[in-house]
């Protein structure tokens, strides 16, 4: 251990859902997209299902709406270091999507994109059994746009820049193939309770 | 050092993982293509000694750390820094790198000091030459600027520290390419680096400013003429700072024409 000289640091709160090198963001909720803030209507978005599923399927903000609601109700991690406890998201979950679009099963991991053009990898077995959702709410509201909105992905058991804002599609493979920020160093799977920030982590 | 990078020009960002014929529209938005960099060097935790404290506004100071196995940079990279407590509590926040790649060994960070910040409140009040913290880097090839290409720069606040090391890095090189920087302060006793900034630099003061000088936020108006000068191959942009200005300045170049794919942004948050 290297310790700092003259460092004592915040008063210790030990929180059970913080996981390590974390802090509690309390109200804020930072934005650390790297590109231009789209200005997609809701009536432009769409979302994709494709790659290796049975029959591909796009949905439009009316489709997607008629799909049983879901909502994920929780914390939420970023890498570079904030957590968000007793968030709320509306939306559907993903396997409600899938459930239409039926994956291979050869199907091993995901591909996300953005209307940007961002994308980010995740195992397949991480987008599905209720644990990500595509969602227009926040706390009740439609989604912000520099959070995402009209509709991003939440993927809450992961790092945050795993759940794509303007999400776009997902394209299901039979192998992993590295994102945006994976392609930037960044760790292929992003679980916070291992610390996995970087490649290498 | 710049032997170790590799760039992919602006290629979009990963063309194969796209979903085809996913009914977007794919052009209308867009984020850049990668700079790739080498990332051998980011996993690893190092020790980094303090040599020097600059102060540079009566909020903002630099310093300057001893790092003997330090990899090299591109302009514009961060890297995670941690300070850590008897009791092995840690705190690790990132932070630009300010200076140009130089293969000096040394790298200088600029902090604004934050109310009660945990990390920049010790680099402020308890730091001093001789102490020792451990940083982890170069991180994020995205916001880098290789300095081949042109490049037109808008910062505000501390979000001028990844750009500086961009002009510092032209005039450390004699390089030709264009680059124009915008950047935006408080007021002139406020602008970090001030005494540093030279013929490429236009200043825009929110508070306070000489005489003479107009007072507000960045306009439509200081934009123009730099996009008005497109220099061959357009300009590569790069906006820094809090979220709230990199929103505000993102939105003044895409109204001004500058394409979306050609922004980069880095959100201090
Ligand atoms: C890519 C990147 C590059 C950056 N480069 C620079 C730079 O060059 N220069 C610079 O001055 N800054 C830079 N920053 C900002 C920097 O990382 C820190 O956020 C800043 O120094 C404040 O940290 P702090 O510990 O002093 O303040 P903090 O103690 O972190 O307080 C600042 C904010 O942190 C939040 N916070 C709340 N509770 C806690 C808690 N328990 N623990 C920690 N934080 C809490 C709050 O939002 C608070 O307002 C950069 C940020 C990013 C993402």
């Amino acid at each position: 251990m290297n310790v700092t000289r003259g460092f004592t640091g915040r008063p210790r709160v030990p929180h059970p859902g913080l996981p390590p090198g974390q802090y509690d963001a309390g109200e804020d909720w930072p934005v650390l997209s790297a590109e231009v803030t789209p200005d997609l209507a809701p009536a432009d978005w769409s979302f994709r299902i494709d790659g290796l599923v049975e029959r591909p399927h796009t949905w439009n903000w009316d489709a997607a709406h008629a799909l049983p609601a879901s909502a994920y109700d929780g914390d939420i991690h970023c890498v570079t270091g904030w957590s968000k406890f007793g968030v709320r998201f509306g939306g559907v979950s993903l396997d409600a999507f899938f459930a239409v679009v039926r994956p291979h099963v050869s199907a091993t991991h995901v591909v996300a994109a953005s209307h940007t053009g961002y994308t980010t990898n995740l195992p397949l077995a991480d987008v599905t059994g209720g644990r990500a959702w595509i969602v227009w709410e926040y706390d009740g509201r439609p989604l912000p746009s520099e959070h995402g909105g009209p509709a991003r992905l939440v993927v809450p058991h992961l790092y945050f820049w795993k759940s794509a804002k303007w999400i776009a599609g997902l394209t299901l493979l039979d192998h992993d193939e590295p994102g945006f920020w994976e392609g930037n160093g960044y760790h292929g799977r992003g679980n916070p309770w291992e610390e996995q920030r970087y490649s290498g982590d | 050092m710049t032997d170790t990078v590799t760039t992919t020009g602006t290629a979009p960002a990963h063309p194969r993982a796209r979903p085809t014929g996913s009914g977007a529209p794919a052009t209308r938005f867009a984020v850049p293509g990668r700079i790739s960099v080498s990332e051998q060097a980011a996993t690893v935790w190092q020790t980094a000694m303090l040599t020097r404290i600059r102060r540079e506004t009566p909020h903002a100071a630099t310093f300057r750390l001893a790092v003997p196995e330090w990899a090299g940079h591109l302009p514009g990279q961060h890297l995670m820094l941690r300070l850590t407590a008897p009791d092995g509590y840690v705190a690790q926040r990132h932070y630009s790198i300010a200076s140009a790649p130089d293969g000096s060994g040394h790298i200088e960070l600029t902090l604004d000091r934050v109310p009660d910040g945990e990390v920049s409140g010790w680099f402020h009040t308890v730091a001093r030459p001789g102490d020792t913290v451990e940083v982890r880097g170069p991180l994020s090839g995205f916001f880098a600027w290789p300095g081949d290409r042109p490049a037109l720069l808008l910062g505000a606040g501390s979000g001028v520290v990844p750009l500086m090391s961009m002009v510092r890095h032209r005039r450390g090189r004699g390089l030709t390419v264009p680059l124009r920087m915008l950047v935006s302060a408080r007021s002139p006793e406020e602008l970090i680096y001030s005494a540093e900034l030279g013929e490429e630099t236009t200043t825009v003061f929110t508070r306070s400013a000489p005489q003479g000088v107009p007072v507000g936020r960045m306009t439509a108006a200081h934009v123009a003429p730099l996009l008005a000068e497109q220099p061959p191959g357009g300009w590569e942009a790069y906006v820094c700072g809090s979220n709230g200005f990199a929103e505000h300045a993102s939105r003044l170049l895409v109204a001004a024409g500058q394409p979306v794919d050609r922004i980069r942004i880095e959100r201090f948050g």
